[in-house]
């Protein structure tokens, strides 16, 4: 099975079946999206399919095989995405483990909505757990993200 | 010099593309801190390298707290450093990092910062003592003429950054003995500080325990009894071992393994196990019948926790009498990285790697499994995605069962435990049950106190209960209640303690005894202030007349949440109030009632934990910590029904989401108090705060958690 992972097509050995969750992390090697839930309930293994936001941990490999998957890897170069350099400025990370899926899902809310309202953040957030409970930082730093994009830095 | 401090320093060596230089290596590498307190060991926290970075080595695990960044600040702060070539790493588990009160190598209980207060500092200290000598010896100058800032010693016109010091440092005896800047001179210390594991963390790059990867290593994903004393009996593994990737199934004794060449492999094989369970003796713990049973038993005194003048006499001639009941259920701590273990064996050696909380006692507990020595065992602690307590069971559970695992099926295995296995898998903070009788005088203040505490001992039945159990007396289930600072010194009171055995694995659970002590205390204290017809901020006023700390953190708190003037329509405020860890946090919360369903729009904390490090880290450690007890408030409880747990993942034991959590504003207190711990003590108020302004808003006294109203 082929699969366009941040960019690169790479052939990959698993059955189509496999949760992509698993295929990113213990085939391809990408440990950026985690592994928190399994049904769809916390948003760690938030990626990207075609630039929307889904839960890794049960869409099927083969089922996005004609996609294009962007991880939290893909996401910059150098880690520095308008919403990465907010994360920083915010100081939002604790333990740090639901990020990738609380940035993932963050950078997918700004592409579509530019400028979000508390209330979007509420509901664009509201499937990405975090244990630590940084959301007062996370809202801080997608306000912050959408200052910094918009404003084309 | 054992086996694993010289792995130490030839990776120490080697790291930082071979640049990393360590201090001096003593002969007495070995020396535990409680040895008549001699200066730490500067090598073995210290390393700089001829790029000038300057890497901390931590005694403590970063599982979110900001141990990474705070620790730094401190050698930083003495070396006088350049912040931004400051890095962290975890040690490896060895006796040198053994904590500075607690002995062995560990991270819990808010005691990181206070107790490595003074050896982080001595060592940037000493470090920097032996940079200006070996500056000195180059220059040929006095090393009173040198001057050291931002990682660059300079004397008249020389100049010399870190880095092109180290090597000659290294070789320099350490100082016998340091002085510590002034306070009014610290540059780092007290200033708001971005955390140093931002980057790893915002790119997918940190390595959590999960992530560890290398060739040759499998996944096993474990099949554990269903029940709580239920036990293997026998297991039928074909299907499983028909799965394409399942390599081998092997029993752990208490259950099965099923090792796979990937998790999902694992994870599908273990679902086609056919596996017999005994059941438990007795039919299993069943919690509705374990807090009927408790109820019952707390109307009767336990162990005397502490004793004040004849409460039995002072509750009869009281004016009037209130008579209630608290209840707490059994939580799970649920990181957001379930449990997991990857374990290498190679003769009498073994390698561990994991997030963990107890170094130390990992070590010990994998040493025993292999019949080797603990200094065989080398522990590679990586980022732990959330601790809370559960990566610190004092039987290693979660490493016990991987090394059990990779020494069965003959192969590195790493085991990960499903959201389902980590929800179920034991180690609870207990269930509680209070009963609390109060007589009041003709002012509705206290005059008798008869206190009941029902539920299980963490440390009983471990390794730890020598330390902690005291006549008895399991100190955990009772901390902040016996030293309560609204009992006045001569009210009459009793405080007792039963302590029931149960099949329910239990242990600390962030912010442990203060979880249901400050919920009692302090909706049992507004409930009189209500009683009493005064104002809860008042009432509580009067009763900390002799605890000006404790006075001016709920007044700090109560001013700036604007308590006194009106909320907004529909709503109400509560207040709470609670000291533990050596910090005293008050907090005062708005909430709205919609549909039964608690909303709490905004948080104010006011917090005196002594020196602040890092604010900015004191701050999320109080907004995390808020998160964390209002989901303990709104939705935790597990149930459990014939030794069953009932509760499996996030659905049905849901956390607090991005759009139930409240506005959060910290007020850090200046003080010179002694240093308190911050991981914890702003757990506790959230709770009581907001079934206080329950009470406020809707007439309803809650006294059961979660909160459920009528």
């Amino acid at each position: 099975m082929k699969l366009d992972i941040n960019g690169k097509v790479r052939e990959v050995d698993a059955a189509p079946e496999m949760p992509l969750l698993w295929v990113l992390r213990d085939v391809v090697g990408l440990t950026g999206t985690k592994f928190g839930c399994g049904m769809a309930q916390c948003g760690a293994c938030t990626v990207h399919v075609d630039g929307k936001p889904v839960r890794a941990c049960v869409t099927t490999a083969g089922s996005v095989a004609t996609k294009k998957i962007t991880t939290i890897e893909g996401l910059s170069n150098d880690g520095q995405h308008p919403v990465q350099r907010a994360w920083a400025e915010a100081d939002v990370v604790q333990c740090g483990y639901c990020q990738s899926g609380q940035i993932m899902s963050a950078v997918a809310l700004l592409d579509k909505n530019p400028e979000p309202t508390d209330s979007d953040i509420d509901a664009a957030m509201a499937g990405n757990i975090c244990r630590c409970g940084t959301y007062v930082r996370v809202r801080e730093a997608i306000h912050l993200a959408s200052k910094l994009k918009r404003g084309g830095k | 010099m054992s086996t694993s401090r010289r792995g130490f320093l030839k990776v120490a060596a080697g790291s930082a593309a071979g640049l990393a230089i360590s201090f001096y290596v003593p002969s007495t590498a070995r020396a535990v801190p409680e040895q008549a307190k001699p200066l730490p060991q500067p090598n073995a926290f210290l390393r700089i390298g001829k790029d000038n970075t300057v890497t901390v080595v931590l005694a403590h695990s970063e599982m979110g707290q900001g141990i990474w960044t705070g620790l730094a600040m401190l050698i930083a702060e003495e070396l006088e450093a350049d912040w931004s070539k400051v890095k962290s790493t975890h040690a490896p588990a060895a006796p040198i990092y053994g904590h500075p009160a607690m002995g062995m190598q560990m991270t819990g209980g808010s005691t990181s910062t206070w107790a490595e207060f003074e050896r982080y500092r001595q060592v940037g200290a000493m470090a920097k003592d032996m940079l200006v000598r070996a500056a000195a010896a180059r220059w040929k100058v006095p090393a009173t003429s040198i001057k050291v800032e931002n990682g660059v010693l300079s004397s008249g016109k020389h100049k010399a950054t870190f880095g092109e010091l180290a090597e000659d440092a290294m070789k320099l005896e350490p100082p016998k003995t340091v002085k510590l800047k002034d306070p009014k001179a610290w540059k780092l210390i007290g200033k708001p500080t971005k955390r140093l594991d931002t980057p790893e963390k915002i790119t997918g790059q940190a390595q959590f325990g999960m992530d560890v990867q290398f060739p040759g290593l499998h996944t096993a994903v474990v099949a554990r009894p269903p029940a709580f004393g239920a036990k293997l009996g026998k297991f039928d593994a074909s299907a499983a071992l028909k799965v394409p990737g399942v390599v081998k199934v092997v029993s752990t004794g208490t259950g099965v393994a099923v090792v796979a060449k990937h998790f999902w492999a694992a994870k599908l094989g273990r679902d086609k196990l056919v596996i017999e369970w005994t059941p438990p003796e007795g039919g299993g713990a069943d919690t509705n019948k374990l807090m009927a049973e408790w109820r019952t038993l707390s109307q009767k005194p336990g162990a005397t926790v502490l004793e004040h003048g004849k409460v039995g006499d002072a509750l009869a001639s009281a004016k009037k009498k209130h008579d209630v009941y608290f209840e707490f259920p059994y939580l799970a701590h649920a990181p957001m990285e379930p449990l997991n273990c990857t374990v290498k064996i190679d003769g009498d050696k073994c390698e561990i790697w994991t997030g963990t909380q107890f170094q130390t006692m990992d070590q010990m507990v994998a040493s025993k499994i292999l019949g080797t020595s603990p200094d065989k065992v080398t522990i590679n602690t990586l980022f732990l995605g959330g601790g809370f307590g559960r990566r610190a069971t004092p039987t290693s559970d979660f490493v016990a069962e991987a090394v059990i695992v990779a020494k069965a099926a003959g192969l590195p295995v790493k085991t990960v435990w499903t959201r389902e296995d980590d929800i179920r898998g034991g180690y609870y903070r207990p269930a509680y049950v209070h009963h609390v009788q109060v007589g009041v005088d003709d002012k509705g203040m206290p005059a008798a106190w008869d206190h009941v505490v029902v539920g299980q001992s963490i440390a009983a039945g471990t390794m730890l209960e020598a330390f902690i159990v005291k006549n008895g007396i399991d100190g955990t289930s009772v901390e902040g209640l016996p030293e309560n600072p609204y009992f006045d010194k001569n009210l009459a009171r009793r405080i007792t303690l039963h302590s029931p055995r149960t099949a329910i694995p239990v242990l600390w659970w962030r912010s442990v005894g203060a979880t249901h002590i400050a919920f009692a205390m302090e909706c049992m204290i507004d409930e009189l202030a209500h009683a009493a017809g005064k104002d809860p901020l008042d009432y509580r006023l009067a009763l900390l007349a002799k605890e000006p700390r404790h006075a001016n953190v709920l007044k700090t708190c109560a001013e700036k949440a604007g308590w006194g003037t009106p909320p907004a329509v529909g709503r109400a405020r509560g207040l709470a109030l609670h000291e533990s860890f050596g910090s005293i946090v008050a907090e005062c919360v708005e909430i709205s009632v919609e549909n039964k369903q608690v909303r709490v729009h905004s948080v104010t904390a006011a917090v005196d934990c002594g020196t602040a490090v890092n604010p900015l880290g004191v701050e999320a450690q109080v907004q995390s910590s808020i998160a964390f007890g209002l989901t303990a408030a709104l939705y935790g409880k597990l149930t459990l029904v014939g030794g069953q747990v009932q509760q499996s993942n996030f659905h049905d034991y849901q956390i607090v989401r991005m759009h139930e959590m409240p506005k959060v504003s910290v007020h850090i207190i200046p003080s010179k108090a002694r240093m308190g711990g911050i991981g914890e003590p702003a757990t506790a108020p959230i709770a009581p705060a907001v079934a206080n302004a329950v009470f406020a808003l809707t007439k309803q006294r809650l006294r059961t958690l979660p909160l459920r109203l009528a």
